[in-house]
């Protein structure tokens, strides 16, 4: 039973595993929530997680609903105000990673939060960006994770939101007082990273059981696999375990508020 | 000097038509009564600030209260779209509103600026992102010391600033724990302000660091008992999930809608829900 999991824990257990102990995570809602939140019950007991709305080190029981759940102020060792959190905290270069989910993604990891179609029409109006503009320049480095599909992943974002490469790969380039930007994107099929050169995303290692097709028929342009092409490593039963009860506890908290 | 006064009176005194009008509270102290009052008094042609709209800009919004929108994170938290806004925005319903977007931290930075009588806020901010190509408000300065490029944008200054916060004191001393998002930065860069409070108390027991406003810092107090319900009031209430996820059934389409503001706002009496 041990070794039975879905796609989806797959993908939160390898998010969760590419955060290491004692890391300062500024933390989005969502995805990456549930994988920070997972490696500091697991291997990293230490890692620093803090959430826009103020929350700095914070230590949720149950995966909170909102960026500014109670639950995030309560267990957090200090709330700081909005403006301190983004000024001082990240824009002052104290974290070291920020770990972003978004809607679209395009080979050069350009995020789009804000719309598909065009700005002054859109077909879909997303919720916008956030804190994510300031985190993927002012952190270290940036985690991303999301769902592998034709619909995220696409050849030129509708909107670029925020920042990972630009469109040719090179907005980062001569840029003072700027983070590393992405360094790793985490799906529930692959793990895929930054050529060094290019910045041209490249698969370095497909989940257990998944193909190179399958990456490929996901994805809305033909993606670079690496040459040495590994395979990532499977959940542990303990992280499942952790996993499952965290998800358990955070559906009876928020189906029971009335 | 804080008056106190009922919401309505508050309202009506404070918030005219055509207004740029903030109502804060980052995820938590959200003013829904306060907003729900300016949809009862049928205000209209509001500029209207937040940095998350939430659903109380949802509901202003499809209300026709609004005719311009300044924000940084539009969505349901947790849930996903405010329809509202979305309608208005895609399609123009009850009418179109014209939307300036922004970052959380240039929002947060605007606040303060607005907060410290600045006529712009500067950050580091914006690199590679497209909103400087859809929001005129956002440009760029040059460092005077390093030359280094940063980006401006305009401080929020509000005609009228509306916040929810725990208690008052009797001369109208306000405290705010928990997540306190930009509640002071917006009440102290406003024209007007207007809190809200769950309760009025002898003594604020506040402690010497604690985020206390002055009385005399603001223009009208409140009493508004679950003044920030659905969201929450740290140490009052918690945040009703449930209804944040309702919310997307009764928002998704116009006649819903319309049948819950007629239910619980314009034939509701003078407190929300």
């Amino acid at each position: 039973m041990s070794n039975e999991y879905t796609s989806s824990e797959m993908m939160t257990v390898t998010a969760a595993k590419a955060l290491e102990n004692g890391m300062t995570c500024f933390v989005g809602i969502g995805l990456p929530s549930e994988a920070a939140n997972l490696a500091r019950l697991t291997h990293a007991p230490d890692v620093v997680l803090i959430y826009e709305s103020g929350t700095l080190q914070t230590k949720p029981d149950v995966l909170p609903l909102s960026i500014g759940d109670g639950e995030l102020c309560e267990s957090a060792l200090t709330t700081v105000s909005v403006p301190e959190m983004f000024r001082y905290w990240l824009q002052g270069g104290k974290i070291d990673v920020g770990f972003l989910g978004t809607a679209q993604i395009d080979r050069y990891c350009n995020l789009n939060t804000t719309l598909i179609g065009d700005y002054q029409a859109p077909k879909v109006r997303l919720p916008g960006g956030g804190g994510a503009p300031e985190i993927a320049t002012c952190a270290g480095e940036v985690f991303i994770t999301l769902k592998h599909s034709k619909r995220t992943f696409v050849d030129q974002v509708d909107f670029i939101t925020t920042l990972g490469f630009g469109r040719d790969g090179k907005a980062r380039d001569g840029v003072p007082n700027i983070g590393r930007g992405p360094t790793r994107v985490i799906t529930d099929l692959c793990v895929m990273k930054p050529d060094p050169e290019t910045r041209e995303l490249v698969v370095v290692s497909l989940h257990p059981g998944v193909t190179a097709e399958q990456v490929q028929d996901a994805t809305g342009w033909e993606i670079r696999f690496a040459e040495q092409l590994d395979t990532t490593p499977m959940p542990s039963a303990n992280e499942l375990d952790v996993l499952r009860d965290l998800k358990a506890r955070t559906e009876r908290k928020h189906a029971g508020e009335a | 000097m804080a008056e106190f006064l009922s919401l309505h009176d508050a309202v009506a005194r404070y918030v005219e038509d055509g207004a740029t009008v903030a109502m804060e509270g980052f995820t938590h102290l959200i003013p829904f009564a306060a907003g729900h009052e300016v949809i009862r008094q049928r205000k209209h042609d509001l500029t209207l600030i937040r940095m998350t709209p939430d659903l109380v800009y949802d509901q202003l919004i499809g209300a026709g209260c609004a005719k311009k929108l300044i924000f940084s994170w539009g969505g349901n938290p947790g849930v996903g779209s405010l329809h509202r806004l979305r309608d208005a925005v895609e399609k123009g319903w009850p009418h179109k509103v014209e939307i300036f977007e922004h970052s959380h931290a240039a929002m947060a930075c605007a606040f303060e600026a607005g907060a410290a009588g600045l006529p712009l806020a500067v950050l580091r901010g914006y690199v590679g992102s497209e909103l400087p190509s859809v929001n005129d408000q956002i440009k760029y300065i040059e460092c005077p010391f390093t030359g280094e490029r940063l980006a401006a944008v305009p401080s929020v200054r509000p005609d009228v600033s509306l916040v929810h916060a725990q208690k008052a004191d009797r001369k109208g001393n306000v405290l705010v724990e928990g997540i306190i998002g930009v509640q002071k930065e917006a009440i102290l860069a406003a024209g007007k302000s207007i809190v809200t409070v769950e309760e009025i108390v002898d003594d604020l027991e506040a402690g010497p660091n604690a985020c206390v406003i002055p009385g005399w810092a603001i223009d009208a107090i409140a009493v508004a008992e679950k003044g920030a319900y659905p969201s929450y009031a740290h140490g009052y209430y918690p945040r009703d999930n449930r209804f944040y996820k309702e919310w997307d059934t009764i928002a998704r389409d116009r006649d819903p809608f319309q049948a819950w503001l007629d239910e619980n706002i314009y034939n509701a009496g003078g407190q929300a829900q």
